[in-house]
């Protein structure tokens, strides 16, 4: 068992930084999810902690161990990969106790060890066939397997489930989640669908062009957004965002729209005068009779999701959402209120996409956008 | 693959008279340089015929009779499989070791891969003739090697230095042409893999032996049926340069005693005759690592 700690880790392709000084720390048995889209460095970072990718700059270290010119199989860590990487040409139980044959552990001992780990993931039945005779969610529980035999210290997932279908994905989440709960390793994985993340994170890194934007539980990254790259990227349907300004007297937000919306006077005294994104979710606000609410729109189309209904509205040809589980019916181009729940109200500055109310426990400052 | 991706990647065609128009050039080639003189050298291997034209009598087995009784033939079957099985096996080596480290990728690998296929664009005269010189006991290196060791190297009268001379110039040739498919068989080995084995603790050497060699398998095995192959019927060129068979017939490879018999000693009979032996061994060898050997390399 072991922490990870990352020191203002670089990555450079030749003169390209790829990852700019990202510092982070995973704590011994915790699960974290980085979370990122496709080239936000993310699984560099993993391969890095791997032992896959040299270290440009700063430091790893794996329980207390400097592991930067470690090989890796010095260094302790199980990977699962993306498209799982199981060799072609051994059946399962020579997949799976490959590593133990390669630490020259004794024939009868090995085999009674990947016959139990088989076990456990459910592959017992299918030790002698090939990979190229397995399904995919098979050839995954392969993978995990593999990685489980080898009683590692750290747990690496490099994007393991994006090859499987949704409602296998679901299920093998679950076990990844159920396997952690019994073994206890320390665990990175990394992922660009927010679902995994929010699903199976003790804390999730939300990473953005090489940089990591905010570290924090599913909740508080989900609640308290620490920039706007955050708020967009996190929550499905994705958070609404419209431009203002903070009034200099009366403690409020001017949209374009001329509309205002009323903020604590603390958050607008030390602002005034900032121009800000304003970000809403489509769940916190409620549709009304136009000119009752905060925001008023013009209705352009309608989805319906079962258990409620997402409306497209435009707001000053912005496209805006709002879900509501009352459904009401309007036509194209009618006038619709839309009536916020101002405490959670997110509100960033447009020159920097920095949250505005942050509090004590978003501690990470972003670096100015370029 | 199923029939029915066979069959959506056949194109059909309304009209036969255009397909049959379309395939003609490539089955014109074929038969002209394939089944006609095939097919004589087979009407031949059954006849007598005159050296210098001019009618011919059924022979029936008459020449393989003459040809398999002859222990010189034997000699020769036997000179060629020594060299068959010594230049396939040093040119595989050589080009599997020089494959493995131009996929490490370590610095340069660009110019030493360029450097590696070179000489596969070199005639096979011109390898020959090189290497007369190189391996030339008072001329070329070895000549130092002789005025150290006198009587070490002598190709010129010592048959096994000769046999070995050409087995080292045409393995040379071979090389490049393994190389290259080495290379790209080792290449399209999914890197992942050779991740995942470094994950499970393999040092390179160990990831070499388990998981890229076993995988380069079924690429290993088709160069070796090209290399058993060419060794029996491509070797002309290195032994006419090199040594013409000699010494007493020390590297008379079946191939080069066709040539020699048939166009030096005007014997077209029994020079067909033993065309068509060599063109059935060949056959029957291929078929032999077909049945074999290629069902144990593929996994998939």
């Amino acid at each position: 068992m072991a922490n990870i700690d990352i020191r203002r880790v670089t990555k450079s392709y030749g003169k390209d930084e790829v990852i700019h000084g990202v510092d982070l720390t995973v704590n011994n048995g915790e699960f974290v999810v980085i979370l990122g889209p496709s080239g936000c460095g993310k699984s560099t970072l993993l391969r890095m902690i791997a032992g896959l990718e040299d270290i440009s700059g700063g430091e790893i270290s794996i329980a207390g161990t400097v592991v930067n010119d470690l090989e890796p199989r010095q260094r302790g860590c199980a990977m699962v990969f993306q498209n799982y990487a199981l060799y072609p040409h051994m059946t399962v139980a020579e997949n799976i106790g490959y590593a133990l044959k390669v630490a020259g552990m004794k024939k009868p001992e090995r085999l009674d060890k990947v016959r139990a780990v088989a076990k456990s993931v459910g592959l017992e039945e299918f030790m002698d066939r090939k990979p190229g005779q397995l399904s995919g969610g098979q050839r995954q529980r392969v993978a995990m397997a593999r990685a489980i035999i080898r009683e590692p210290k750290v747990f690496l997932f490099d994007e393991p489930l994006s090859n499987l279908d949704a409602k296998l994905r679901v299920q093998m989440r679950h076990e990844i989640r159920r396997i952690h709960n019994r073994i206890k390793a320390t665990s990175v994985f990394v992922t660009h669908d927010q679902h995994e993340g929010m699903t199976l994170a003790d804390r999730m890194v939300i990473m953005n062009k090489g940089t990591i934007d905010q570290v924090g539980t599913p909740e508080e990254v989900y609640n308290r957004p620490a920039t706007v790259y955050v708020a967009g990227f996190i929550g499905s349907p994705a958070m609404n965002f419209l431009s203002g300004q903070i009034s200099a007297e009366q403690g409020a937000i001017l949209l374009a729209d001329d509309s205002r919306i009323e903020i604590s006077g603390a958050q607008a005294r030390t602002h005034v005068g900032a121009l800000v994104q304003l970000g809403l979710r489509p769940e916190d606000m409620t549709l009304c009779a136009p000119g009752a609410g905060h925001l008023t729109g013009t209705f352009d189309f309608y989805e319906e999701l079962g258990s409620a209904g997402l409306y497209h509205l435009m707001i000053e040809d912005v496209p805006f959402t709002v879900l509501s589980s009352a459904k009401p019916r309007f036509q194209h181009g009618d006038p619709v209120g839309v009536l916020a729940d101002l405490s959670k109200l997110h509100v960033f500055r447009a020159q920097d996409g920095v949250r505005i109310d942050m509090d004590a426990s978003v501690t990470r400052q972003m670096e100015p956008a370029e | 693959m199923s029939s029915r991706g066979k069959d959506m990647r056949r194109a059909y065609f309304k009209n036969n008279w255009i397909a049959a128009l379309v395939v003609a050039p490539q089955l014109l080639i074929i038969f002209v340089f394939f089944y006609w003189p095939t097919s004589q050298a087979l009407y031949w291997a059954f006849t007598f015929e005159q050296p210098w034209g001019g009618g011919n009598e059924w022979a029936g087995f008459e020449n393989f009779r003459m040809i398999l009784t002859d222990g010189r033939y034997w000699d020769s079957i036997r000179v060629s499989i020594v060299y068959a099985a010594g230049a396939t096996v040093l040119s595989m080596g050589m080009a599997l070791i020089l494959a493995v480290f131009a996929d490490r990728q370590l610095r340069g690998y660009k110019y030493y891969r360029i450097g590696a296929i070179w000489p596969y664009a070199v005639a096979a005269p011109a390898v020959g003739l090189a290497f007369r010189f190189i391996f030339n006991p008072s001329a070329g290196i070895m000549s130092y090697v002789n005025a150290a060791f006198p009587g070490f190297w002598d190709p010129i009268l010592n048959g096994d230095h000769a046999l070995l001379m050409v087995i080292i110039a045409g393995a040379w040739k071979q090389v490049a042409y393994n190389f290259i498919f080495f290379l790209a068989g080792l290449q399209s080995i999914p890197r992942s893999l050779i991740e995942a084995g470094a994950m499970d603790g393999a040092t390179v050497l160990r990831r070499m032996r388990d998981i890229q060699l076993p995988l380069l398998a079924p690429t290993f095995f088709f160069v070796l049926v090209i290399n058993i192959t060419d060794s029996f019927t491509d070797s002309f060129g290195i032994v006419d340069t090199m040594t013409a068979g000699g010494p007493a017939r020390a590297t008379n490879l079946m191939v080069y005693k066709i040539y020699v018999d048939g166009f030096q000693g005007l014997d077209y009979s029994g020079a067909a005759a033993q065309s068509i032996i060599l063109m059935f061994l060949v056959i029957a060898l291929t078929v032999i690592q077909f049945r074999y050997i290629e069902r144990k390399v593929h996994y998939t």
